[in-house]
């Protein structure tokens, strides 16, 4: 069928997800934005957010912490640092991500400031949205 | 000749000694499957990565505006050698064998009026390394609590190096590994990190992609990661070689402790029926002394 990709999702560890898909949510370092075939070939990075696939059986959601992107006609990869099953994210896992990156905006020089806090902001909405208190 | 209750005991000891040898031996075959495992599973990754980065360095790569650390420093006074040993022995060559090509390396390095900056990870490379050049070590990274490798443990390295890196320690950066190849073969080998040299793959060259946000942008994002990957590829490459090289040593002093053990077998053999010689000799001599 013309209007499916393959989707590949891993991670340096593993190989998460292979699927067929009709279209995927990615969370862009720029916004979210959605692939489909017959995408313009595009290397993007990510920020931390939801990666939704949506496929023939289904749909699959991950939780990714970054990494990037490739896109074309027909396929899409995503090199995820980490990525996790939506399913499988926990509070104690989304807490501790969130004290590093507290962390690391603690100390991060002035000009880099910005950086730090929008991906600790971006980490916070993921555990607002999962229902987790974010401040733990 | 020996008594017999020595051989004896010398037997005892070399059969325990080869029990130990034979469990060890297959503990390594398991934890071999298990590193293997690992290696390939994080192939898709690597290889992806680096396509991309082939891709991205190849067109921006000759601009002057190329990231320090594709570019480097354009100096290689300063040399840092991170050298990837194991935590423990009784693994064969394994150790000294990337050891010895550090060592090589930095007599080089030396002879061309080079400072060599030295950086350990495992417990078995820094002590061979302090005995000769202890003044050149400059860190060292513990991985003796690490039961399962994982992609952190090659990010804290990398956070490590680049830190130094950003603090101008040092110009070019090489890691020291062992590729596995085998069970009875790994090859030590040197891969340069910083500056990175990615090579453009030839089929990538037909696709222009467009980069969001801009290319320099993702490329300063992305090559901090290549340390961090190449790194952990070279770990669990490492790990493969490791368990493949105290497989085969264990099963080498297995055999040979059989070996031994026959060898004394027959010796204790011997002796007794000498022992009962005599004695009959002894008896008969004294039967016909009567």
């Amino acid at each position: 069928m013309a209007n499916t990709v393959q989707f590949d999702l891993v991670s340096p560890e593993r190989k998460l997800a292979s699927v067929v898909a009709t279209e995927v949510q990615i969370p862009g370092a720029d916004g979210d934005l959605t692939a489909m075939a017959g995408h313009e070939p595009t290397i993007l990075s990510l920020r931390p957010g939801f990666l939704t696939i949506k496929g023939a059986d289904g749909e699959e959601q991950f939780v990714v912490t970054g990494g990037f992107a490739e896109l074309s006609a027909d396929a899409i990869s995503v090199l995820a640092e980490m990525a996790l099953p939506t399913s499988e994210v926990t509070p104690e896992i989304l807490a501790e991500l969130v004290s590093t990156a507290t962390q690391a905006h603690e100390t991060a020089a002035v000009d880099t400031q910005h950086e730090t806090q929008k991906l600790l902001a971006d980490l916070i909405h993921i555990a607002e949205h999962l229902g987790f208190d974010a401040h733990l | 000749m020996p008594n017999l209750k020595d051989l004896k005991n010398r037997i005892a000891s070399v059969k325990s000694t080869r029990k130990i040898t034979k469990a060890m031996q297959m503990v390594a075959a398991a934890k071999l499957r298990r590193a293997q495992d690992a290696a390939e599973a994080s192939r898709p990754y690597t290889e992806r990565f680096n396509a991309v980065l082939g891709a991205l360095s190849a067109s921006v790569g000759g601009s002057d505006s190329a990231p320090r650390l594709l570019a480097g420093t354009g100096k290689d006074d300063v040399q840092l050698l991170v050298v990837m040993t194991a935590e423990r022995g009784l693994c064969g060559g394994f150790n000294s064998s990337i050891v010895k090509l550090a060592k090589t390396r930095i007599a080089e390095l030396q002879a061309a009026g080079k400072t060599v900056k030295v950086l350990t990870v495992g417990k078995k490379g820094r002590e061979q390394l302090n005995r000769e050049f202890g003044a050149l070590l400059i860190g060292h990274v513990d991985l003796s609590s690490v039961k399962r490798l994982g992609y952190i443990n090659a990010q804290e390295i990398a956070k490590d190096i680049l830190g130094r890196f950003d603090g101008e320690e040092f110009d070019v950066a090489t890691i020291f590994y062992s590729k596995f190849v085998n069970v009875v073969s790994q090859i030590p080998t040197a891969l340069q990190v910083i500056p990175a040299a990615y090579e453009a793959n030839d089929d990538d060259a037909g696709a222009l992609y467009d980069y969001e946000p801009s290319e320099e942008a993702i490329l300063a994002d992305l090559l901090p990661r290549g340390v961090a990957t190449q790194i952990f590829a070279a770990l669990l490459e490492n790990a493969a070689s490791e368990q493949g090289a105290r497989m085969s040593a264990m099963d080498n002093a297995t055999r040979n402790a059989g070996d031994m053990i026959d060898k004394l077998t027959i010796q204790y053999n011997r002796s007794r029926q000498a022992v009962i010689t005599n004695e009959l000799i002894e008896i008969i001599s004294g039967a016909e002394a009567l």
